[in-house]
């Protein structure tokens, strides 16, 4: 039996028909059309598939869409809304060279938006663990880790900046 | 591209609910917490249920609670990340968190359950060790009523535990650790802290003055279940922490575990490494007990 879900997606309401067994990642790329959330492993080792689920980050592949009805989700397509303005964490990796084949690039965002709403000021080693559960097969990690710095740095300016 | 067979998915709003679609469903139902290892299993076709019970909208179930008079209480729904960030579990059980901070990744913490991970039952669960050596119990109900049991009698083997037809772990509890006392959990696997453990050790040790009172150490993913080591524990009790001593309960904890080599590391290795992380585990749980 289908079952008739909301879902609030980059704080638009989708109402959608989905079978129990239909992932998360399934229902936003083939339903949704949110195809920066990308689809790895499927398992949960590789990290592209993250979206964040009520502010925590989580992996698309192992969640239920079923089970998201009355949640707010934020994906890639998000961070940006206007598309006229990037995200901090966006520019900061453009700047910084951070993106190669791409293919990690959307996941990885996530789990820096995760840690950095937690944790605005990471050193090296929480910025390591923080992207521990997303897998990059071209950078090395190196430019990564500085663009989430360096974002971590831009988001500090602009709530300093919002607040004085 | 992995898909999952098609199930029903029921949503009970209660304890009493769930033992009861879960009795009724029989071997075609399996409860599911934060699903991580389950849809897994799944998608690998390991288990294919054709009721799927989510937990997760029953009210309380994911409370923790924390009193200096009875310990704390972890329900079967508490997430891996809220665990280890939990203000009083940093305080006065460090070791469950750095344990729960330690287990799989962001993304796995932010979804998966501490209960969870313990009824899976895996050799390798990062999570039991410390509750081990803690004594913790777990909270058992099942159409019968309510029992609870010591974790100790709760794994059976990889993947079995000591839950009955349609019975369930409502919530695990840790009573307060004794005076003097301090734990620690220390793991070693192939690529950092991501994948499965493939040594893990845990100590809970009390201290009187220099000398170790009393010691309770558990070695995970070296046998069929986590496993006690009672030998060097008995050599510990009544001496002073020395590197000498602990070298000692680090060779007979090896003589107590039964490591196989598989994916994670060969026998050969584990046998090696056992002594030395048993030895670390202690010594850190004696510092960290001198140290309250």
């Amino acid at each position: 039996m289908k079952h008739v879900i909301t879902l609030n997606v980059n704080g638009d309401p989708y109402t959608v028909a989905v079978n129990p067994s239909q992932t998360l990642n399934e229902v936003l790329r083939e339903n949704l059309n949110l195809t920066g959330v990308k689809f790895g492993c499927g398992e949960g080792d590789c990290g592209a598939c993250t979206v964040m689920v009520d502010g925590r980050a989580v992996s698309s592949c192992l969640s239920l869409a079923v089970e998201m009805e009355g949640k707010q989700i934020l994906t890639a397509e998000g961070l940006a809304p206007t598309g006229e303005t990037l995200h901090p964490i966006q520019e900061a990796f453009i700047e910084k060279g951070a993106i190669q084949c791409g293919f990690c690039t959307c996941g990885m965002e996530m789990a820096a938006l995760n840690l950095l709403t937690k944790n605005p000021s990471p050193t090296e080693n929480e910025i390591r663990e923080g992207i521990a559960g997303n897998l990059c097969r071209c950078t090395g990690y190196t430019k990564i880790v500085e663009a989430i710095g360096a974002a971590g740095e831009k988001m500090r300016e602009s709530s300093e900046r919002k607040t004085s | 591209m992995k898909r999952l067979s098609y199930f029903e998915y029921r949503v009970p709003k209660t304890v009493e609910e769930a033992i009861e679609l879960f009795e009724s469903g029989g071997a075609d139902a399996r409860l599911m917490a934060g699903g991580t290892d389950l849809l897994m299993k799944m998608k690998h076709g390991a288990m294919t249920p054709k009721i799927l019970i989510s937990l997760k909208k029953i009210d309380g179930l994911d409370t923790i609670a924390f009193s200096e008079k009875t310990g704390l209480t972890i329900g079967a729904t508490a997430l891996l990340a809220d665990v280890a960030s939990h203000p009083d579990i940093v305080e006065h059980y460090p070791a469950v968190a750095e344990a729960a901070r330690g287990t799989a990744n962001v993304q796995v913490r932010n979804m998966g359950t501490v209960v969870g991970n313990l009824c899976n039952a895996s050799p390798a669960a990062d999570n039991a060790p410390t509750l081990l050596a803690m004594g913790a119990t777990v909270h058992i109900q099942g159409a019968g009523g309510k029992r609870d049991l010591p974790l100790e009698e709760f794994f059976k083997g990889p993947g079995l535990t000591a839950l009955r037809g349609a019975e369930m772990v409502t919530s695990l509890s840790v009573p307060l650790p004794p005076a003097g006392a301090g734990a620690a959990y220390l793991s070693l696997s192939a690529r950092g802290k991501l994948d499965c453990t493939a040594v893990g050790a845990a100590a809970m040790v009390t201290m009187k003055g220099d000398v170790c009172d009393d010691v309770r150490l558990f070695i995970a993913s070296c046998g069929p279940t986590p496993l006690r080591a009672p030998g060097a524990e008995q050599i510990m009790r009544g001496k002073p922490i020395s590197d000498d001593i602990l070298e000692k309960a680090g060779e007979i904890a090896t003589g107590e575990a039964s490591p196989i080599t598989d994916l994670r590391a060969s026998a050969d290795y584990r046998t090696r490494i056992i002594a030395v992380l048993a030895g670390r585990a202690i010594k850190a749980a004696s510092k960290r007990a001198l140290a309250r």
